[in-house]
């Protein structure tokens, strides 16, 4: 065992002196694992970070959310079917509101855009969420300042304003929006609340850091026209081990407040969060498999470079096989000797890659969601190694099979 | 006492389809602390008798005993081990690493044998104060002249104290007054008690040997002593 150690060290040695010895040429072989690995390495860390960017959006939408709208988000069914839904209004609304038993909370939301101004500053194609005082109960935001609308600033339709964190920095950079009255469209609006960072790069204007949530009066009044949108209701189950339940509940209520008969379709659909889940996840799945195979080949490639290298080096150091060889290196020796120069070839490219990535990770991050894992790291060391020893190896058991006498005379 | 025991060894190689003798029927003895040369024009077979005593290859028939040891069916495995322990090469373009130092070169057989850091380095340094090289220890072989690569050479085949020094055309790469050192090193080495065969084709040079031994293809032709030996001119190259 001693024996074993003491080879190995001799040998990472003299493959050290040997990889000193010719820099130029062991830089540019290292490039190519260099690349391959900071590249896959990269790759993995935007995807995770994504990943997980986008599992704290549909998070923030409440996994224990039912969205009851006239629109299905994934539907197998024809899009004219689902526009010739009649509309969900107000009166709809209020008849579920009555008839529901299990929901925690129920409100409805009817949607807009419009520009967002202050002063000489503005947001343009803001997304407008019109809801009542029960909506905060179906979210799970959190407050920076102030307080979402209450029942009475609602019921009066009164023209106050709970604005999300990203609108409020544009506004308001040195944080001071509560209390300010804001342009929504050509109407003032004063702030009662800003809510605090709720967090996901992937949802865009669905992400409430983007939107302003006004009561729905008030978009009746200054947006939209009361028949010409429709109403979505926002409808929270007590837990989410109960979101079944709740579901099959609302589809029966909803159905007697449509006045369907029973063996009609339904002409509304119920929404989850679930759905765009699995969505996700296949997607993201393919986008995964297909990005690391890509990645992969790179890394591939940089093995091959590899192998042909030591290959090369192993002809041209022919004669200096033939001389260890004759002062008694045995062939496991040598073999040793050429397989840890490809490792430690391979591993310095991968170290090197990794940190690289790491860098290249953080400098990403300014413009894209990044996350970093332990994992990648473990494994971009344990690919590196296995690729050097692996596309080593030909190369190293040709240099141990040379005949000494044949070496020897080699020019 | 005798290092080596040869008896009716042959080598043939095959080239495409025919057979080359390169050895045909060789036998002969070496004692411990001779000094012996062998020469032969080319084709005569003497590289070929030299790798067979240098162990780097083995004959196709006959019998090779070394310390008393079978070696003509070792595996390569032990025949490397020989190698590294019982025979010191020096060769004719001196086959030093190019780019690693003096001390490196010399302890490199040591490394091969499994000698440890502290002691190797040691004794390779010795080896180089032995042949004259103390304060040439740190330089690569690039910043050396032919007769201090040779110096190198030589005291890398000693560092392993082994059985026998072989030496293929050791002056072969160097001009008369440099040769005329390394022989008068290996003069001393004698003196000391090593045991040094000489391959070569001068005649010259094969004098200062005590014994000649000369081939002619592939067979021993004659196997006397040396009457008229030459002495080196004695120089201070060399550590007493």
């Amino acid at each position: 065992m001693r024996y074993i150690l003491f080879e190995f060290k001799e040998g990472l040695l003299i493959a050290f002196r040997a990889l000193r010895a010719n820099k130029v040429r062991t830089s540019l072989t290292m490039l190519g694992i260099f690349i391959g690995i900071t590249v896959v390495v990269l790759m993995s860390t935007a995807i995770k970070g994504i990943d997980n960017s986008f599992q704290d959006g549909i998070s923030a939408l409440g996994s224990d959310v039912l969205y009851v709208d006239k629109w299905a988000w994934f539907s197998n069914e024809d899009w004219w079917r689902l526009r010739n839904r009649r509309s969900i209004d107000m009166a709809d609304y209020e008849k579920f509101k009555e008839l529901a038993r299990l929901p925690l909370a129920i409100a409805p939301v009817i949607n807009a855009r419009q520009t967002v101004k202050f002063g000489e500053r503005r947001v343009e194609s803001v997304f407008l969420n019109g809801s009542n005082a029960d909506y905060v109960k179906t979210t799970n935001f959190t407050f920076d300042q102030g307080r979402f609308y209450n029942e009475v600033e609602s019921n009066a339709s009164r023209q106050v304003a709970v604005i999300g964190s990203e609108v409020a920095t544009k506004l308001f950079p040195r944080g001071d929006a509560l209390d300010k009255t804001i342009k929504i469209g050509g109407a003032n609006f004063k702030i009662v609340g800003v809510l605090s960072e709720q967090g996901s790069f992937i949802l865009g204007p669905f992400n409430p850091d983007n939107q302003v949530f006004i009561p729905i009066g008030t978009i009746f009044k200054n947006f939209v026209a009361r028949h010409r949108g429709t109403i979505t209701i926002n409808v929270r189950a007590p837990s989410p081990a109960m979101v079944e339940e709740t579901k099959a509940e609302a589809e029966g209520v909803m159905r007697k407040v449509r006045g369907l008969k029973h063996d009609e379709e339904n002409d509304f659909s119920i929404n989850q969060q679930e759905g765009l889940m699995e969505n996700y996840n296949s997607v993201v799945g393919v986008i995964q498999i297909a990005g690391l195979f890509i990645t992969g080949l790179s890394l591939f490639v940089g093995a091959i470079g590899i192998m042909n290298i030591m290959f090369v080096s192993v002809r041209e150091r022919t004669k200096e096989i033939g001389i260890r060889k004759a002062i008694g290196a045995k062939r496991r020796t040598i073999l040793t000797q050429f397989l840890l120069e490809s490792s430690a070839i391979c591993l310095l490219g991968g170290i090197a890659g990794l940190v690289a990535a790491i860098l290249g990770s953080m400098a990403l991050n300014q413009y894209f969601p990044t996350s970093i894992q332990p994992q990648a790291a473990i494994i971009a060391i344990g690919v590196s190694a296995l690729t050097g020893i692996l596309s080593g190896f030909a190369p190293a058991f040709t240099a141990a099979k040379l005949d000494p006498v044949d070496s020897l005379r080699y020019e | 006492m005798n290092i080596i025991n040869i008896e009716h060894i042959a080598k043939i190689y095959q080239v495409g389809l025919e057979e080359v003798q390169a050895l045909r029927d060789v036998s002969l003895r070496i004692d411990k602390n001779e000094y012996v040369a062998i020469m032969g024009p080319s084709g005569s077979g003497k590289s070929t008798l030299m790798n067979m005593l240098g162990c780097l290859d083995t004959p196709t028939r006959g019998k090779y005993e070394f310390n008393g040891v079978n070696v003509s069916e070792m595996t390569d495995n032990d025949l490397a081990r020989i190698r590294n322990k019982e025979i010191g090469f020096v060769f004719q373009t001196f086959n030093l690493l190019p780019r690693s130092d003096a001390l490196h070169n010399v302890e490199l057989p040591l490394i091969y044998a499994g000698i440890p850091y502290g002691e190797r380095r040691e004794r390779a340094k010795k080896a180089l104060v032995d042949v004259g090289l103390a304060d040439r220890i740190d330089h690569k072989p690039n910043e050396l002249s032919g007769g201090q690569r040779q110096r190198v050479a030589v005291a890398r085949a000693l560092v392993t104290s082994p059985s026998i020094i072989l030496a293929d055309e050791p002056t072969g790469n160097l001009d008369s007054k440099t040769g005329e050192e390394i022989m008068q090193l290996f003069n001393e080495l004698h003196e000391k008690g090593n045991t040094i065969i000489l391959v070569t084709h001068e005649e010259y040079i094969a004098e200062h040997a005590a014994r000649i031994i000369r081939l002619k293809d592939g067979l021993v032709e004659k196997d006397e002593a040396v009457t008229k030996r030459q002495i080196p001119k004695s120089s201070s190259a060399v550590a007493p």
